[in-house]
């Protein structure tokens, strides 16, 4: 795939380190009709997939009792901004387990400087 | 015959972009056209036909026997991975060594991308045809992936031509026809197609205008 880093590469959108534990606001651009405005998904990152233009990762949050999942492409337009809110001191790339816990038990512990 | 432009050009892989306008990935192939000379210019008075021969590539000075670079001389290139021929009635407006670049094809365009595909060798008729096979269960007795019935008893007595059954599948040309250019960027040499192309990545692969355009050949005459 290294034939198409020069293709990949000046597309590439720079964004702060995060990976898998840590809780991001994510800014979505949202188009309603003309109009353009922002819209915040701040959950935990539960994985990091894929490389160059197609790396995309998942954020969980539970809202309303209910959990959310949303993927988003790393370099999408569609991402205005992504803020890390708080550094989570795990052991795996993927925290599918979050998915089975709730509450106390889906915490996080937070990474210790 | 109308006019027609072409280019050869060796497939690097897929990648995906995003539309600026849409924000939505689009999935590209991205293909390298440089270097693509012409090596020769055929015309109905000496050939019968008229086309322009391409000549893509490059490889190490031995590689080519001396007839082959005999030609090539003649059309001052030096080296050539492969030639292929485009028909186009404006084959005269081209001239012998002339560097051919994928600024022919803008964005928007509509191509047909031939190429010799993946080779699978000796495939079902699953594979090769999407037959649907024969039952998973039921009392099917070891034969899963069979074709099921090839025709008839008596009459006709014998299993008609072209019948689709197992045998050599892939590595042959293929040409997939009325894919978009997505860009077209001369001055590094890669063309942009939107979704897949025949062969592997690595292969060589020729790029012509859309027959199925009309509207593309009619920008072209004029």
């Amino acid at each position: 795939m290294h034939k198409l880093d020069l293709i990949e590469r000046t597309r590439l959108r720079e964004h702060p380190d995060f990976g898998p534990g840590d809780t991001v606001k994510v800014h979505v651009r949202i188009r309603e009709g003309g109009r353009e405005r922002v819209q915040v998904f701040q959950g935990v990152v539960i994985s990091r997939r894929g490389g160059g233009l197609r790396e995309s990762f998942t954020v969980r949050k539970v809202s309303f009792g209910v959990g959310v999942e949303r993927t988003f492409p790393l370099h999408a337009p569609i991402i205005s901004e992504i803020e890390v809110v708080t550094r989570g001191d795990v052991r795996r790339a993927k925290l599918y387990y979050l998915r089975d816990r709730v509450g106390k038990a889906a915490k996080i512990k937070e990474k210790r400087q | 015959m109308a006019t027609r432009k072409g280019i050869l050009g060796e497939k690097l892989g897929m990648t995906q972009i995003f539309d600026a306008e849409t924000a939505r990935a689009v999935p590209v192939t991205v293909l390298r056209t440089s270097p693509c000379r012409v090596a020769q210019v055929r015309s109905p008075e000496t050939d019968g036909y008229s086309a322009v021969q391409l000549a893509f590539g490059e490889v190490r000075p031995g590689r080519i026997n001396k007839p082959e670079q005999g030609h090539l001389d003649a059309a001052g290139v030096q080296s050539a991975r492969t030639l292929a021929e485009v028909r186009t009635d404006d084959a005269a407006e081209y001239s012998l060594g002339q560097e051919i670049t994928c600024s022919i094809f803008g964005p928007g365009d509509r191509v047909d991308v031939t190429a010799t595909s993946k080779g699978k060798g000796f495939s079902g008729a699953m594979k090769r045809h999407n037959f649907k096979g024969l039952s998973a269960s039921h009392g099917t007795h070891r034969v899963h992936r069979s074709p099921g019935a090839i025709g008839a008893c008596a009459t006709p007595a014998r299993v008609f031509k072209g019948t689709r059954m197992a045998g050599q599948y892939g590595n042959a040309r293929v040409t997939t026809l009325n894919l978009e250019v997505v860009e077209a960027d001369a001055e590094r040499g890669l063309l942009m197609v939107k979704g897949a192309v025949p062969g592997p990545a690595g292969g060589v692969v020729l790029v012509r205008s859309g027959v199925k355009s009309r509207k593309q050949a009619g920008a072209a005459n004029g």
